[in-house]
């Protein structure tokens, strides 16, 4: 009942020294702008972040997890698509 | 057995920042009030937050007015062991919260004010005052902005939601008058360039309200008589109950630690 006027919105920050939005946790709003400022009160409170993503959920399509045998298993005996036969040399940094 | 209130020093420097103090820990505490019962998880974040903001700026006031003092006073003395008629903070920041449309009006054309107020504030010549501003400047753009959102939404609402956002507009209007008042002794500190002179900011408030209220679908209430008497401790009966729940610990226990 109450999903119709404000819906879920999943929520990801990027902290300080990441590279990455994470995915911190989820709300419900009624719009886009509510949903961000609803983010920055409920997951920021500690210094998590310097920048945040909210999407609707319903906008998210998750893989099903009865899937992961065939999702993820046959790529892990491939090893030749890994990239970990040689050693990144320190200046390269993050790559 | 009650506990003595203390005796301030009154300078006009001490007496001004125990009033904008007291505006802030008003208003803050006023928030508090919505802890357990707001109307969503989300919200109720929100509100503790902005209470919490409010909280810590009445802290560096009123720990910098008991160091301006000089009388060996602390934060907590300032706080808890002054009867109503010392406070001096506006009749709008005790006004009760009422519902969730009046608490939103009445935080946002406090901030609106105390924004550009902040931001003017950075540039005095005393720099704890400028640090204090730097930081609550920041925390009151938010607050602004935050409760703008809201009182939109309600006004460009339902006919209830309207319905509540105007009442709750009109029945805070005749209290912001007071925003732009200055005595004679904080005349004094604006002519000698350590305070912004309070009347200086009412073109932008007016000029956020009336912006945030047209969009919301809401009429600007016409400009009447204007309540006063905060600023001199003449308050209205909702500031006695409120004291009284702030400082019974403090009054009940005197000289408690924990």
């Amino acid at each position: 009942m109450v999903d119709a006027t404000t819906p879920l919105w999943e929520v990801f920050i990027r902290s300080r020294n990441g590279l990455a939005h994470k995915h911190a946790g989820s709300l419900h709003a009624a719009d886009a702008t509510l949903a961000l400022q609803a983010a920055r009160d409920l997951y920021t409170r500690r210094g998590e972040g310097l920048s945040l993503w909210v999407v609707p959920s319903s906008a998210i399509t998750a893989s099903d997890p009865a899937d992961k045998g065939m999702m993820f298993e046959p790529t892990a005996s491939k090893i030749y698509r890994h990239p970990t036969f040689y050693e990144v040399p320190e200046e390269v940094g993050h790559m | 057995m009650a506990t003595t209130s203390i005796t301030v020093c009154e300078t006009p420097l001490v007496r001004y920042l125990l009033r904008r103090a007291d505006d802030a820990l008003i208003l803050g505490h006023r928030l508090s009030e919505w802890c357990g019962h707001a109307p969503t998880m989300e919200e109720e974040m929100a509100l503790a937050n902005m209470g919490l903001d409010l909280i810590g700026q009445a802290r560096s006031l009123y720990t910098y007015a008991a160091e301006v003092e000089g009388e060996g006073h602390c934060e907590d003395d300032f706080a808890y062991l002054r009867g109503e008629r010392s406070y001096g903070n506006l009749l709008l920041v005790e006004q009760p919260n009422g519902d969730f449309a009046r608490t939103m009006a009445r935080q946002l054309v406090y901030s609106a004010f105390i924004h550009p107020y902040w931001r003017a504030l950075m540039a005095s010549p005393d720099a704890t005052l400028s640090a204090i501003a730097a930081k609550a400047e920041k925390e009151s753009a938010y607050h602004v902005r935050h409760c703008a959102e809201w009182l939109i939404r309600l006004g460009d609402g339902t006919r209830e939601s309207h319905a509540r956002a105007q009442a709750a507009v009109d029945h805070l209007w005749p209290f912001t008058g007071e925003l732009f008042e200055a005595d004679a002794d904080e005349k004094g500190l604006v002519a000698e360039g350590v305070v912004p002179d309070p009347e200086s900011l009412r073109g932008a408030w007016m000029q956020t309200v009336s912006a945030v209220l047209a969009e919301a679908t809401l009429a600007l209430p016409p400009n009447g008589w204007m309540q006063k008497g905060g600023r001199e401790g003449r308050h209205s009966e909702h500031l006695g109950p409120l004291l009284t729940e702030l400082q019974y610990l403090q009054r009940t226990f005197p000289g408690a630690t924990w």
